[in-house]
Parts: C-alpha cells; structure tokens; sequence
C-alpha cells in the first residue's frame, strides 16, 4: 500500500512541475510564439514524430528478436558478450554517435534516424533478457514436460512472461528517444530540436520553449499511449506484478 | 506397464565422472501407484525426469507399455504422460481454464470435447467450474493449485502419471487432505503412477510398491508392509526410521485386527464412563493405539460409521501382531 501511495506522491509531484515548466513558458512568450507560427510547430512535430517511430519501431524490432535470439540454450553462451557489447556503446553519449555516424551517413534524417536506434537498443535488450531470464523456471520445466514445442514455449510462455519487462525497456527508451530527437537538428535531421537551438542561440527563451514544451506533450502522451498498450498486452494474471510497480 | 532396465545417469563435469543412478531395474505394474523414496540428491528425481525424457538416459533402456522410449517422438510421448511438479508450475499468464486445457488443445481436440473435460476434471477435484474458469493462479490458494496442477496432468486422460513432490510445498493439514483425495481419485482412475516423494508416511499412505533409493542405488523395491516388517539393509531402516513397527500400524485399520480376535463381541465394556475411547472401525491401528493408551482402563468401543457399538478393543490384543504378517491380517479383509 506505502509503494501505491509513493507512486501517488511521485506522480503528483511530477504534475506539479510540468504546469511549472508550462506557467514558465507561457510568461516567457512562448504559447506567442505558438500562436504566430501553427504552420512551422506542425510541420517540425510531424518530423520529430517521425524521426522517433521509426527508429523506435526499428530499435524494438531488433532488440526483442536479439533478446530471444541470446535467451535460446544453443546462444546462451553469447549472451556475456552481447550485452558487454551493448554496455560500452551504451557509454558513447548521443551527440558523439551522430558525429560518428555522420561520417559514413552524411547529413540527414537517416542519420538521425540510426543514432536514434543505436540508442534505443540497450534499454529494451537489457530487459528483454533480464524478462526473459527471469521466467520462474518450474513454469518452463512444466511446458515442457507436458510436451510443448520450444516454439511454443517461446510464445505461450517465455514472452507473455517476460512482457512486463519487456515493456518497461520499450517504455524507458522511446521516451528518452523523445527526448534525443531532438538533437537530430544539429546533423539537419529537422524535429522540435529545430526551435530549441533557434532559440538558445538568438538568447529567445520563449523560442526554445516552443520547442521543448511540445518534446514534453509529445513524451508524456506517448508513455500514456504505450501504457495503455501494455494493459492490453499483459496478462492479467500478471497483474499483481503490475500493482506493485 | 513401465520397465527400467538397467538404467544410469552419469554426468560428466571435467575430468569427475557423478554417478546420479546406477544400473536400476525396476518394474511397475499397471494402474500401480509406485512411490521413489529417498533422501535428497539419491537420484529418484533424475530417474523420475528421465521417464519423459527431460533428462537423457546415459545407459539402459526405460520401455513404457512395451515401447522402448528412445524410439518414441519425445513430444508425443511427453503429451501422453501426466507431469506434475513440487511448485506446481501453472502458468500465471493463463487462465485457470486455459492451464488446464493446454494439453488437449496440443493434442487438437474440439472444442466440446476440451469443455466438458474441464468442468469434469474441475468436479473430480472438488472445485466448481465457472467459479474458476476466468481466473488466475496467484488468486487460489496453495492447495488449490496444486488440484490444479494435478488436473492438468490428468487433462489429456494420459496412463501414465509422473509425479514430483507434488504435495511437498503445501502444510501438513492441506497435505494430508490432498493425499486423501489422491487416493480416492486414483482408486477411480487406476493410473499408473509413479511419485516421487522423501515423506516415509507419505510413501506408505499412497504407494502400493515403494522404491527407496540411497546414491542412485535402489535399496528396496516391496510393497509398503514388506518394507517395514523385512527391511532389506541398515540404510533403508535408517530411512524409515526406528519407529517402523509403529508406522506399519498406519497401513492396517481397526477391522483387520478385531476380526481376529476371539470374544471381541461379547466383551463387556468394564466401567461405563466418559473415559472409555471410542474407537472407529475404520481408524488405523495407530490411531486406535494411540487412543488406548491413553484411557485408564486400556481399552475402547469400537463403533461403525453409524455409532453402532461392535465390541471392546483392549491394548493387548495388539500382541496379535508381533508375530502375524499382516497380509494374513489383510487376507481377511
């Protein structure tokens, strides 16, 4: 019960500062600038939403099928080295990664697009594996003295299982990915990033508030959307996991 | 029904070769139920396990209804033979119905066919159907998953059960009640069973053979009254303890002792007191000894299942048993 009233707590504290961010916006000029120009914010968010879905979809695409990959007995033992492997790219910061795609890639939303994935990968392959890892043993063991098909095994309970995790991956990095798009102008990979270095630049808060107040909607309505698909995917006799958390 | 035949595991780690079992041949009857008892690590499980071939057999042969196991598709012989588990290994993501219905549905039943099986198997343990159907597992107690569990093994209508501590995570009151059932479903079903378990009073409420096993060798194999009364070596009376000829009381109940004695009906009960036991015919012995002596007089009413009195039991007429084989008591029965 104490864990329900933290997560309260902590939602509503978030709460409060996103209607700060936003009262802070709109004395700054920001929504004036809204306002002025639908036309650009319009165009730049179906940009910034674009650059997120595709490297998102492509990012969870592969991780979840590398995650399933490494969990099968005959490649378990490559899973050491995966997830080494994903830790040190990991280390490299985003703004690094676009300048070392940048130069085989050239300018571009495919670029953006790439960093973007290269990104999103670890979070969900790490909870892919630690979801799928994490399968109370005895359940597999039952399936599979009862004659289930590794197959089988996979899809009726190695995933539905594991899906509470795996989400959570999914949900963590197409957030931050919300966040990173916004970086992809500085290679010409267009987005909300568009306002905010506009904005930095010319000293115009209420320009760089434009951008970020829209990143903010954008990721906060995504995770709802995403939360929203997680019930529908997710057992509901997981459900006291759910509770929980 | 089931054969081993000179069955090992060894495992292999480096250069140490782990004899898990060693050379066992052992046979089991159908509709027997045979119970592998044995301290932890005495191989019973891994030979349990290598029945469905979750764990290869390094030697031997284990021949299920006249068929060698290694010729058979390991799939399908895994669908033919019921499995349950200690932790019992539903699966949360599932439904009550659907965890009980996996198998039937692999094995491609109609949809008809796999619905009244449910609701038959759900009554067979003593849980209501549609109350069940759309929940989950971590909304049933113990015991009920464990019914559960067992249900789900016998889905398939498979001959031959196998069966892992299935009732050794639950506390003793469920435990001794799901025994209960257990023998009442299996008096009906005469599956052929074989249970793993390192409960001695569990082996002898439900076995009708017992296999003790110490360090993958198989010490005994007998019928539970055998193995009390002409244990073959010191370790299997290590393991069952000193208390045998206690325990062999367990197996025999009030009648098959009052059958044997002369006058036990025109015995007359000495003092007429609230004192003087009450004694069911169809207690065990050890239950009815136990109730003797704690009565002043040493000695009880036997009555039947309607109150009626049948006689006086005394606590020396359990002299009758030091030298009778209670088989010839049980002849009687």
């Amino acid at each position: 019960m104490s864990n329900r009233r933290m997560v309260g707590v902590i939602k509503v504290s978030l709460y409060v500062v996103i209607v700060a961010i936003l009262l802070w916006a709109y004395f700054a000029g920001a929504f004036q600038f809204i306002v002025d120009n639908p036309g650009d914010l319009l165009y730049l968010t179906k940009q910034h939403i674009k650059l997120v879905s595709i490297s998102s979809i492509l990012a969870i695409l592969v991780a979840v099928s590398l995650g399933v990959f490494i969990t099968r007995p005959k490649f378990k033992k490559f899973e050491g080295v995966v997830m080494n492997f994903a830790n040190v790219g990991q280390t490299v910061p985003s703004l690094a990664i676009l300048a070392l795609v940048m130069s085989y890639l050239g300018l571009g939303w495919q670029t953006a697009v790439f960093a973007l994935w290269f990104n999103s990968l670890l979070p969900i392959l790490r909870n892919t594996l630690a979801g799928i890892n994490n399968v109370d043993s005895s359940i597999i063991d039952a399936g599979r003295g009862m004659g289930m098909k590794e197959g089988q095994i996979l899809w009726k309970l190695e995933l539905p299982n594991a899906m509470y995790a795996i989400m959570g991956g999914i949900r963590t990095a197409v957030v931050i990915n919300v966040g990173s798009a916004a970086l992809a102008f500085l290679i010409g990979g267009g987005g909300l990033g568009d306002l905010i270095f506009t904005g930095i630049s010319l000293y115009d808060t209420g320009i760089m508030l434009a951008g970020t107040v829209p990143v903010i909607i954008l990721a906060i309505s995504i995770d709802f959307l995403l939360g929203g698909f997680e019930k529908l995917v997710i057992s509901k006799g997981l459900k006291r996991d759910l509770d929980m958390a | 029904m089931i054969q081993f035949k000179d069955v090992s595991k060894v495992y292999k780690t480096g250069d140490k070769e782990v004899t898990a079992v060693n050379h066992i041949n052992l046979h089991v009857d159908e509709g027997e139920t045979c119970v592998f008892l044995g301290p932890s690590g005495c191989g019973k499980t891994t030979l349990l396990r290598m029945v469905n071939r979750l764990i290869s057999i390094t030697d031997g042969t284990i021949e299920v209804n006249g068929k060698d196991i290694k010729d058979m598709d390991t799939i399908k012989l895994r669908r033919s033979i019921g499995y349950v588990i200690q932790q019992n290994g539903l699966f949360p993501n599932m439904t009550i119905e659907d965890n009980i219905c996996v198998v039937p549905k692999m094995l491609g039943w109609d949809q008809s066919k796999i619905k009244t099986r449910y609701n038959e198997l759900m009554e067979m343990m003593g849980l209501n159907p549609d109350e069940f159907r759309k929940r989950f597992p971590f909304e049933l107690s113990g015991g009920q998953q464990q019914r559960i569990g067992v249900a789900r093994a016998l889905a398939g209508d498979p001959p031959v059960m196998l069966m892992d501590e299935p009732f050794g995570a639950l506390d003793p009151v469920i435990r001794e009640h799901l025994q209960n059932e257990f023998k009442r479903i299996q008096k009906e079903l005469k599956k052929t069973i074989l249970f793993v378990s390192h409960d001695v009073d569990e082996a002898l409420r439900l076995g009708d053979k017992i296999a003790i096993f110490d360090s993958g060798n198989l010490m005994q194999h007998d019928t539970p009254d055998q193995i009390l009364s002409n244990p073959k070596n010191d370790k299997v009376v290590e393991f069952i303890g000193q208390d045998r000829m206690l325990k062999r009381l367990t197996l025999l109940k009030v009648e098959d002792l009052v059958s044997h004695i002369v006058g036990f009906q025109t015995r007359q009960v000495r003092e007429i007191s609230n004192n003087t036991p009450e004694v069911s015919n169809q207690d065990t012995l050890k239950t009815a000894l136990s109730l003797l002596l704690a009565s002043p007089v040493g000695e009880g009413k036997v009555v039947d299942e309607f109150q009626n009195v049948l006689g006086v039991i005394k606590v020396s007429d359990f002299d009758q048993l030091t030298n009778v084989h209670p088989d010839q008591l049980l002849a009687a029965r």
